[in-house]
């Protein structure tokens, strides 16, 4: 317990102002200590937002109702952390890191203030395998031993904040533990100072783990299945992507898909702000799906930080931290690590509310002025390393990120947006006018972009098919010029387009409705795998190109109706249903081929 | 004896500030009138000693040598599950229907916490409502949040007086918030058959800013007794743009920076807070919430009806007295309509593009191009759909309006016409037609 001490000046919202006597830190955690109707206290987690003088500001993680001022404050030294550990997958944790299942079964169905449960489990047993050995010289991040997690090997670790070199004094030998139980004692070799480590390491979640070797620039794509990503817009292994539109456009069921079908191995989902009833879906469902790759379910490889919009405002700033430094304590271990963060803007708007309270001159839409640089240092946070582990070896790992925003009015000129594209590789934007027309996923195909594309040709060739990226180019032109006809259609009506400009805008709505369009609530649709979405495409450009010679718009529109219905039914066929091959035969037909098997 | 403080320092629109010690965030004050009168307020903000409050009636006519005395408690709902129903209440919470006090009550906090999303449950059951345009097209789902989208003139209110009368629920909790005192007798008449499961909580126009921010709150509170006892509770909220205004009213007293076209920064977690509330209690009652959202210009990207569509499970857009098909969209629907009948996704997607097409053809015709026989019976399709199922005083069963759909149907197409299933059209195709 540390001598310095505090009392509450002024409450506003969920700001606390607080004199104190002692040293107080930037980022520190104090409690702010009511006494409730029992006599019982209810200690508030708040943290140190500003200093000035003998007053600090603070942030309550809690509704404040009740604080007066005088009410005392104990401070804590330490800053806003995280427990990391085994035993964070399949887990489901506000955002400060506290367990939701836990939090009920001792709580009841309401979440109460004050209620604290700590991250890891103290009574689950692991099976540990010392990796280190008596007298190594070890750094931060290299492994002490491994436990099995899920289907992974969990690492261990030197904790990350400790300065040069340790020697190993003594490590436990292989054996049932929990994660308070000492598996080894260093010995600091700058300091001379001994210390007895669990597999509990505290890590302050606003500060990045960096107990890598190097950073790499991100090479190989992370496939998602949704097919207008992968093949036009794809997102890098370690690499960004920015997802705004709209209410309504999409965002989720997007974000909910990817999760699913993703090609990573650890996936967190972020859910900051957003509605509690989605985080639900995900919650019941993922138990019960297959993921084919491993044959265990989804949960196993997924961790939910729910900090959900009616939950306290400044544990919502905090949970996009909470979620970034689990993905990267995964990378640590050489896992590739997804952050699904939906949405940033509620993250944004709790720094709004923030900044207001402490009544910092704002920015544009109020935000405050360090928003940007806020943005830009989360999302460097994801990245494609390179670890050097004395006795695990060479490895990579990476944290990919997708956040959503929601922009106000839909309107991407507005700050969220504009600072986010600015330091992401990819960009999909999700439009109104696509989601009014039904056409998921909404991303739009002209104004999306992704920065990967070229440095990634030779992996995608390898996984797709040598060409793949000339096919999507020349496609990605096809249908932008298409879309122009279409515009000009609009304009000067269908009788006075030429039969040609006519074709190519039907050309154009074809590879939306077939390739672009992809249905998430459909089975079969909504997760093709590599080898059928190179089918589709290489099809989609032979029938693209194909000359039909057609001498009629009538005959031309009724030929891409019936090749788009069958190309969709085709889309929704399982590889195994007999419907498979007699579509794909049908559609030879149309281009005058006999049927390629 | 509490101590009673006679000096009031500052006034600014519904919020007052004074100098006391000892006092709680949150805390509920009375302040007496010189006048005689009584009103409420409570603390939303200390500075040192200075308290700052919200007047629940507002600040006029308080002078600075007003009596003003802290009550040691936060705002409460006297809550009592049997003599609550069929009663009437401002945003206080007070009696406003000229019955006697509620006897036998217990304090609840208003405003209380969030359900655990870890306890939450996937929505699984339909509530209908007799209106086809929600029942078959947009279906309403228990525990979903959704707003009507609409402007000023339209029948909102009717259409949230029949709901409240037609769907199947144990208790309905009206708010009116900035309701128009005619409103509110027509909400007081129309609700009389279904009054013994009815509560109101109501603000009119004309009362005070600050007792409108309470009326979600107070009608929250409520519900959520009922559902945690086993009720499926149905609240109805109008308009949430007047609770909105509130909200900036009082931002802009207390000098908070706006941040967009005068709203408070919080706005979005002050809605968020009140919308999730509705829930599906596992083993026990629910709340759905339906709330008239006002846009003021028609705009839907007005800051209002904006932050609110972030945070409902889709919307009803009520335009031109009807509810449109194509902007309105029930987000759960897919969670149920598997479970009604066979034919209700299919019939549902069909009649909805057959209307489509007519008002595309319509446009066609106006401007003057020639049209097909398949054309005119599409036009007369969408006629049809607009009278027999789009009018809001359609009053059907579920199973009904799919017949119904159907019957449409038949009067203006042969079967393959529509593109369903032959295994739907052959079970399902009127005998008659
Ligand atoms: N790929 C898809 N396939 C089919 N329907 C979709 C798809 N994507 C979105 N939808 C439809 O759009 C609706 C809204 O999608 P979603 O909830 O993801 O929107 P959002 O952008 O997250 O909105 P908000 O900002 O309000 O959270 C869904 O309920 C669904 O009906
Ligand atoms: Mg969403």
């Amino acid at each position: 317990m540390s001598d310095k001490q505090g009392k509450v000046l002024g409450v506003s919202g969920n700001m606390v102002s607080v004199n104190f006597t002692g040293d107080v830190r930037m980022n520190e955690v104090a409690y702010i200590v009511l006494s409730g109707d029992d006599g019982e206290a209810i200690r508030l987690k708040a943290e140190v937002i500003r200093i000035r003088g003998r007053e600090c500001d603070m942030q309550v993680f809690e509704d404040t109702r009740g604080i007066r001022v005088g009410t005392p404050v104990e401070f804590t030294d330490e800053l806003l952390a995280i427990e990391l550990g085994p035993g964070l997958l399949t887990m489901t944790y506000d955002g400060l890191g506290n367990p939701l299942d836990a939090l009920a079964n001792k709580c009841g169905f309401f979440l109460q203030r004050g209620v604290y449960l700590p991250t890891l489990d103290r009574e689950r047993v692991w099976a540990w395998t010392p990796v280190a050995r008596i007298g190594q010289r070890l750094k931060a991040g290299d492994a002490l031993g491994t436990v099995p997690e899920s289907m992974y090997t969990h690492r261990v670790m030197v904790p990350f904040g400790i300065v040069g070199a340790v020697e190993v004094l003594d490590v436990a030998p292989p054996g049932e533990m929990t994660v308070a139980q000492t598996v080894a004692k260093v010995k600091l070799v700058e300091t001379g100072e001994i210390r007895e480590l669990n597999m509990v390491m505290p890590w302050a979640v606003k500060r990045p783990i960096n107990a890598y070797a190097e950073r790499l620039l991100p090479e190989t794509p992370l496939t998602t299945r949704i097919r207008i990503v992968d093949a036009f817009f794809p997102v890098a292994e370690g690499g960004t992507a920015c997802v705004p539109g709209p209410f309504g456009s999409g965002k989720t069921v997007f974000q909910q898909g990817v999760s699913k079908f993703a090609e990573a191995d650890v996936v967190i989902v972020a859910a900051c702000g957003e509605r509690a009833g989605e985080v639900v879906e995900t919650l019941r469902e993922f138990p019960e799906l297959i993921d084919p790759r491993t044959g265990k379910s989804l949960m196993e490889r997924t961790i939910i930080i729910c900090n959900t919009s009616s939950m306290p405002v400044a544990a919502r700033e905090a949970s996009v931290y909470t979620a970034v430094t689990l993905a990267e304590y995964y990378r640590q271990m050489g896992l590739r690590a997804l952050l699904l963060a939906d949405s940033t803007s509620r993250w944004a708007q709790a720094l709004r509310e923030m900044s207001g309270r402490l009544e910092e001159i704002p920015g544009e839409e109020a935000f405050p002025a360090y928003l940007s640089s806020l943005i830009a240092a989360f999302y460097e946070r994801a990245g494609l390393v390179r670890l050097e582990d004395p006795n695990l070896g060479t490895t990579k790992g990476s944290v990919t990120t997708i956040g959503t925003v929601s922009p106000a009015g839909g309107n991407f000129e507005e700050p969220v947006t504009q600072s986010t594209l600015a330091v992401v590789g990819c960009f999909l934007g999700l439009t109104y006018a696509r989601s009014y027309a039904k056409r998921f996923p909404a991303i739009s195909p002209i104004d999306s972009w992704s920065k990967y594309i070229e440095r990634m040709r030779p992996s995608l060739e390898k996984i797709y098919y040598p060409g793949w990226v000339d096919t999507v180019k020349r496609l990605g032109g096809y249908y932008a010029a298409g879309q122009r006809v279409g515009d000009q259609m609009k304009v000067v009506g269908e009788e006075d387009l030429s039969l040609s400009d006519f074709v190519h805008y039907l050309g154009a709505e074809f590879i939306d409705a077939v390739f672009l369009q992809q249905n998430a609530f459909n089975p079969i649709d909504a997760s093709p795998e590599a080898a059928r979405t190179s089918l589709s495409l290489q099809l989609t450009a032979r029938i693209v190109d194909h000359d039909f010679g057609f001498t009629s718009k009538v005959e031309a529109r009724d030929t891409f109706t019936e090749l788009t219905a069958n190309f969709r039914d085709w889309n929704i066929t399982a590889t195994d249903a007999p419907e498979y091959q007699q579509l794909l035969d049908r559609m030879e037909a149309r281009l005058g081929g006999a049927a390629q098997a | 004896m509490r101590k009673v403080y006679t000096h009031i320092e500052q006034i600014v629109g519904p919020v007052v500030s004074l100098h006391a010690e000892g006092i709680a965030y949150g805390e509920l004050a009375r302040i007496r009138l010189k006048d005689g009168n009584t009103t409420y307020a409570t603390v939303i903000k200390l500075q040192g000693d200075l308290v700052t409050l919200q007047v629940f009636a507002g600040s006029k006519g308080i002078s600075t040598g007003d009596e003003v005395e802290f009550l040691g408690r936060q705002v409460q709902l006297g809550f009592s599950a049997e003599n609550l129903l069929g009663r009437t209440f401002n945003g206080v919470g007070e009696p406003i229907d000229g019955r006697p006090a509620l006897q036998q009550t217990t304090d609840i906090d208003i405003g209380g916490p969030s359900f655990n999303p870890a306890r939450r449950i996937i929505p699984s059951e339909l509530i209908t409502t007799g209106i086809p345009m929600i029942d078959m097209f947009n279906t309403l789902v228990k525990s979903q949040k959704l707003p009507i989208f609409s402007v000023a003139g339209e029948p909102y209110n009717e259409l949230l007086a029949r709901i409240a009368l037609q769907a199947r629920a144990d208790v309905i909790v009206l708010g009116g918030m900035g309701l128009k005192y005619d409103d509110y007798l027509f909400f007081k008449n129309e609700l009389v058959p279904s009054k013994e499961r009815t509560i109101l909580f109501v603000h009119t126009a004309a009362d005070p800013v600050v007792e409108c921010m309470m009326v979600p709150d107070m009608a929250l509170a409520a519900a959520e007794q009922y559902a945690t006892d086993g009720k499926d509770v149905l609240v109805l909220l109008t308009d949430m743009t007047a609770y909105a205004d509130a909200m900036k009213e009082v931002a802009v007293a207390m000098e908070q920076i706006p941040a967009n076209r005068g709203y408070p920064g919080d706005l979005y977690s002050q809605l968020a807070a009140r919308y999730e509330k509705a829930v599906d209690i596992e083993g026990s009652g629910s709340i759905t919430l339906l709330a008239v959202t006002t846009m003021p210009g028609d705009d839907v990207t007005h800051p209002v009806p904006d932050n609110t569509g972030y945070i409902t499970e889709g919307q009803f857009y009520l335009k031109g007295g009807v509810i449109d098909p194509f902007g309105s969209l029930s987000r759960l629907k897919q969670l149920v309509n598997k479970k009604t009948r066979e034919d209700h996704a299919p019939v549902m997607n069909a009649m909805i593009r057959l209307y489509d097409a007519s008002r595309k053809v319509r446009q066609q015709q106006s401007m003057g191009f020639s049209i097909s026989a398949f054309d005119k019976a599409v036009l007369s399709y969408g006629d049809e759909f607009e009278t027999r199922m789009m009018d809001l005083k359609v009053n059907l069963p579920l199973e009904a309006q799919l017949d119904l759909g159907w019957e449409i149907l038949a009067n203006h197409f042969t079967p393959a016409q529509t593109t369903l299933p032959t295994k739907l059209t052959d079970e399902y195709w009127p005998a008659s037609a």
